[in-house]
């Protein structure tokens, strides 16, 4: 495997540990307070969406759009989505948004679970069906737009797949073992990771992609080629700690004691 | 009617997310990346590393203002 390969494998496998940690949290929650029959048969539910998905996008994509314009399609598109993920990275590093918690989340679904009534039919509970499907059709989308983009970008799907699939093992298998939400997991952390990866990947084959509007059709050239791209990551790293520096909210300026002692 | 329109609102909050400024601000700069490289012929091994740095530019732009309306 190059470089470029493992930057890839890099990215799809934190993108899917973060998405599934977050997918595990809302299975958990319904599977703990209502039932676990039903929520796992929505998961598998899920699970067989989000193939049929892959399968009919990832083939749409290959077969439809030249090389440039798949690059610059989905870079573009990658580009955006990974530059939300910094965005909310710098945010939270400044202190201007919460830090994303599984804990709170994972008793907040509890409550949700409690408070809605019965609804059986059919000897399945619709309510633990549905939010667990839902839970991991949505975040396992995210996965998927992310394999799916870099797979066919960098002409490696079967890393990309690989790597999403050790994610999802690696959650499950220590989930089962853990028994609850994986609130140890620094989500945050790995979040800006990815986050910088999607941007550096992103604008490389954005820029690339721009190619296809010339004579030639083919992709523009980076100097230093491929090098290029950790580069990038490199400026993306350095321009999202100047901001998290610049907008960083001061600290509360301590109250000055009035008791004398 | 209401399936388009959620299926629609599906891949916007996916892809454009809280913060539509940055997705403006990413097609812009690759609008005008075009522009100089078939109207004005910019080579390639130039305009990517400046393309480069003004995504990153557009993207500081997009924040601060983000940043200045809240």
């Amino acid at each position: 495997m190059d470089a470029a390969a493992w930057g890839l494998g890099a990215a799809v496998l934190l993108a899917s540990i973060v998405e599934m940690v977050e997918a595990l949290t809302i299975v958990m929650a319904m599977g703990m307070t209502r039932s676990w029959r039903s929520t796992l048969m929505g998961v598998g539910a899920a699970l067989v969406a989000l193939a049929a998905f892959t399968a009919a996008a990832g083939y749409a994509l290959a077969t439809w759009l030249p090389e440039a314009a798949l690059q610059l399609a989905i870079g573009g598109l990658l580009l955006i989505f990974g530059l939300q993920w910094l965005r909310k990275a710098v945010l939270r590093s400044s202190g201007r948004k919460a830090m994303h918690d599984e804990d709170q989340i994972f008793a907040e679904e509890v409550a949700a679970a409690r408070k809605a009534g019965e609804v059986r039919q059919g000897g399945l509970d619709w309510f633990s069906f549905m939010i667990s499907f839902k839970g991991v059709f949505l975040e396992g989308v995210e996965v998927v737009f992310i394999v799916i983009t870099f797979g066919l970008s960098a002409g490696n799907m079967p890393v990309a797949i690989g790597a999403a699939v050790i994610g999802v093992l690696l959650v499950l298998v220590v989930g089962i073992a853990v028994r609850g939400p994986l609130s140890k997991v620094p989500e945050n952390t790995l979040k800006y990771g990815v986050g910088l990866l999607l941007a550096g990947f992103g604008s490389y084959w954005a820029v690339e992609g721009l190619g296809i509007f010339t004579d030639s059709r083919q992709s523009l050239d980076w100097p230093g080629a491929d090098l290029a791209i950790l580069v990038l990551i490199a400026a993306w790293f350095g321009l999202s700690r100047l901001l998290v520096r610049t907008l960083r909210r001061p600290e509360p300026a301590p109250v000055p004691s009035t008791s004398g002692s | 009617m209401g399936f388009i329109r959620g299926f629609g609102q599906f891949w916007y909050d996916l892809i454009v997310g809280d913060d539509w400024k940055i997705a403006v601000a990413v097609v812009v700069t690759l609008a005008i990346g075009t522009v100089a490289l078939l109207a004005f012929g910019v080579p390639a091994l130039v305009l990517t590393p400046v393309l480069g740095v003004a995504l990153m530019a557009a993207f500081a732009i997009a924040l601060a203002i983000d940043v200045r309306g809240h």
